[in-house]
């Protein structure tokens, strides 16, 4: 088997640790042997034992020391255990590690990375398998990524750790760790043909059939992003309907171009996300593409999410909860077939 | 208002002419006026917002701050003027900052809260800038550098929880930070007895590290007292703890003072500044109160002659 997201992960932050000094991780149970809740960090403490700091449980604590850190010339990466961690530490970076160039003047920067592991399916239960991101977007000043296997996770978090000069939440995914990275070799992914955007968080467009024939988009990011291509896959076999995902990398700032000039094609857009509907990705996008490409819509385009319950901690339960395949494969099947519909949320 | 080259609070002070009373009185002197001006500011409507004035304060920023090095780095919070000034002796750019200029320390965007200037930092938020302080000061040792970071908390703000979890890490990752509680007894309208159980010291000692408190408005007490904290900090590259009782002898922020009046008044004989100036002959104090009316003088004026930022200044944060 070739690498996953999780050894590309892993490696990324070998080699940028041994390349610059100014790397440092820190976050919970991170040293060997543990090496992290899900072994992103693994190895590290011991090749780099002074710059691998394992923390208290004080995601608020050590989030602003980070933040403080990345402010005096260091390029620090936190590990949140779970993503949904993050809330401990949300005033760390909504009222620090966020506003502080801009209010400052523009006279200090804060190359800080935060890593989430986010999302369920894996039994967790409610309060460690949200997505909870989408409480973090439109945050001035803070940047968020999502990992996703159609793109080298590892070079994207180098890109961010030692390119990128803001503070930014670089979301990862539990059910994605075993997962094979799936780059594409000649603009092709087995059979999906994809197309990416220039720039350090690409957005790729993966489709079947090529971008003239497909008669719908489907946007999809981090953990949803295979699930979104099963559904597209089945729509194709089971309905010979040709499906294009759109799958954006940089949550914020959100560039809705790509999903315009999929729409061009197809004038019917359905958003996927693993959170909750209420405020969240797929609102955004859908605003945007109201704003931006009205014209392009031949049909009401829709949201499909979780249900607003918490998360629950029994598989059939928590199958219920998330949007799956199934869900997906309605909604398009209803903008394929419809007309002038009113947003709706399908949720299964 | 020429630029001259920013070598450090310590190295000024030591730069400047005068003895240490006089030196300290002018500083002081120069917190007091500048604070009685922005609140007389205020009430001619030449300032929007609010402000937090530290009139009865002063001392601990002469104490403290007049010890530090150029690369040392201070995080202070709402009550920041009196640091800054410590700090910077820049009145001019703090008295734009609060009128809202484009010139201000940081472009009329974070008012009397939130200013940046060489390695002074403040925010607004109680507690939060706890960590980012022990960050910086940890910093400071991971790339080598021989600063200190020093950090600025109330009272009050002993009731945030993150403090909490720095003075944890700062103890077990050793940090050169040197936390300062200012205890001025009210946090806001609410007293100290309502809003702390248990002892201020106790607290930090309980995390294994070295703390002190000393009840005194007097500058040159807190002089001499804060010297060799510094100083150990810096040499043995670990955190400690310094509780300053003192006492706000101004209202929160604007006209909000519900304390008791026989209290305030009570007080006022700890007053920092007629303290210091008994100590100076009177002709040298009457020269330093003369500059400094002057410095003032000039410091707002040229703050009011200087431009609002236009919405033009308004950039994208996330801009690269």
């Amino acid at each position: 088997m070739g690498r996953t997201v999780l050894s590309s992960l892993n490696e990324s932050l070998h080699r940028m640790m041994g390349d610059d000094d100014r790397v440092i991780v820190l976050g919970e149970d991170l040293l060997d042997p543990y090496g992290g809740a899900f072994k992103v960090t693994k190895g590290l403490s011991t090749e780099f034992p002074e710059r691998v700091w394992t923390t208290p449980i004080s995601e608020a604590g050590f989030v602003g020391v980070a933040t403080g850190m990345a402010m005096r010339g260091l390029r620090p990466v936190v590990e949140i255990m779970f993503g949904d961690f993050v809330l401990l530490a949300a005033d760390q970076l909504i009222n620090h590690a966020a506003k502080f160039r801009w209010m400052y003047g523009d006279r200090v920067d804060v190359p800080l990375v935060v890593r989430l592991p986010m999302g369920g399916r894996r039994g967790y239960g409610p309060t460690h398998s949200q997505t909870l991101e989408k409480h973090f977007l439109g945050v001035p000043g803070l940047v968020v990524v999502a990992v996703n296997p159609l793109i080298d996770p590892g070079e994207l978090l180098e890109t961010a750790v030692l390119k990128d000069d803001r503070p930014l939440l670089f979301i990862e995914n539990k059910k994605m760790y075993a997962r094979p990275v799936r780059a594409a070799i000649d603009g092709r992914i087995g059979a999906l043909r994809v197309r990416r955007t220039e720039g350090d968080y690409p957005t790729v467009t993966a489709g079947f059939g090529g971008p003239q024939t497909a008669e719908a988009t489907l946007v999809a990011y981090g953990g949803m992003v295979e699930i979104a291509l099963a559904a597209a896959e089945e729509m194709l076999i089971e309905e010979e309907r040709y499906v294009e995902v759109v799958v954006p990398t940089a949550l914020n700032p959100f560039d809705v171009t790509p999903v315009l000039e999929s729409l061009a094609t197809t004038g019917r857009l359905v958003v996927c996300e693993e959170a909750s509907a209420a405020a969240g990705f797929g609102a955004e996008v859908t605003a945007a593409v109201c704003d931006q490409g009205f014209d392009l819509l031949r049909a009401a385009p829709m949201r499909v999410a979780a249900k607003a319950v918490p998360i629950a901690n029994a598989p059939p339960l928590e199958q219920a909860i998330l949007p799956g395949q199934e869900d997906i494969v309605a909604a398009l099947r209803k903008s394929l077939g419809g007309r002038g519909q009113s947003i709706r949320i399908a949720t299964g | 208002m020429a630029e001259e080259r920013f070598c450090g609070p310590a190295h000024r002070f030591a730069a400047t002419a005068g003895s240490t009373g006089e030196k300290l009185y002018a500083q002081m002197r120069l917190i007091r006026r500048f604070e009685e001006e922005l609140l007389a500011r205020f009430e001619e409507g030449q300032l929007a917002g609010t402000t937090h004035a530290c009139i009865g304060q002063e001392a601990d920023a002469a104490g403290v701050i007049n010890h530090l090095r150029q690369g040392d780095v201070v995080f202070s919070n709402h009550r920041c003027h009196g640091h800054f000034l410590a700090y910077s002796d820049r009145p001019d750019l703090l008295a734009a900052e609060v009128m809202g200029r484009a010139t201000g320390l940081v472009k009329g965007r974070g008012g009397s809260q939130h200013i940046c200037w060489e390695n002074f930092y403040s925010n607004g938020i109680q507690g939060g800038i706890v960590p980012v302080a022990l960050g910086m000061g940890l910093a400071e040792r991971a790339c080598g550098r021989a600063g200190i970071s020093v950090v600025f908390l109330g009272d009050g703000t002993l009731g945030e929880g993150v403090v909490y979890e720095a003075l944890n890490m700062a103890s077990l990752w050793s940090a050169p930070v040197l936390f300062v509680v200012e205890d001025n007894r009210w946090a806001q309208s609410t007293p100290v007895e309502k809003e702390l159980a248990g002892e201020m010291v106790a607290r930090a000692k309980a995390f294994g590290i070295d703390a002190g408190e000393v009840e005194s408005t007097d500058a040159e007490e807190l002089y001499e007292h804060f010297g060799p904290l510094v100083d150990e900090v810096r040499r043995q590259g670990k955190p400690r703890m310094e509780v300053i009782h003192t006492y706000r002898l101004c209202h929160h922020s604007k006209s909000d003072d519900m304390r008791p009046r026989q209290e305030v008044e009570a007080r006022k004989a700890g007053d920092p500044l007629p303290l210091q100036r008994a100590r100076l002959d009177d002709e040298a104090a009457a020269r330093i109160e003369k500059e400094v009316e002057a410095r003032i003088d000039r410091a707002f004026q040229w703050a009011l002659d200087q431009p609002f930022p236009g919405p033009e200044s308004i950039s994208d944060p996330l801009a690269r």
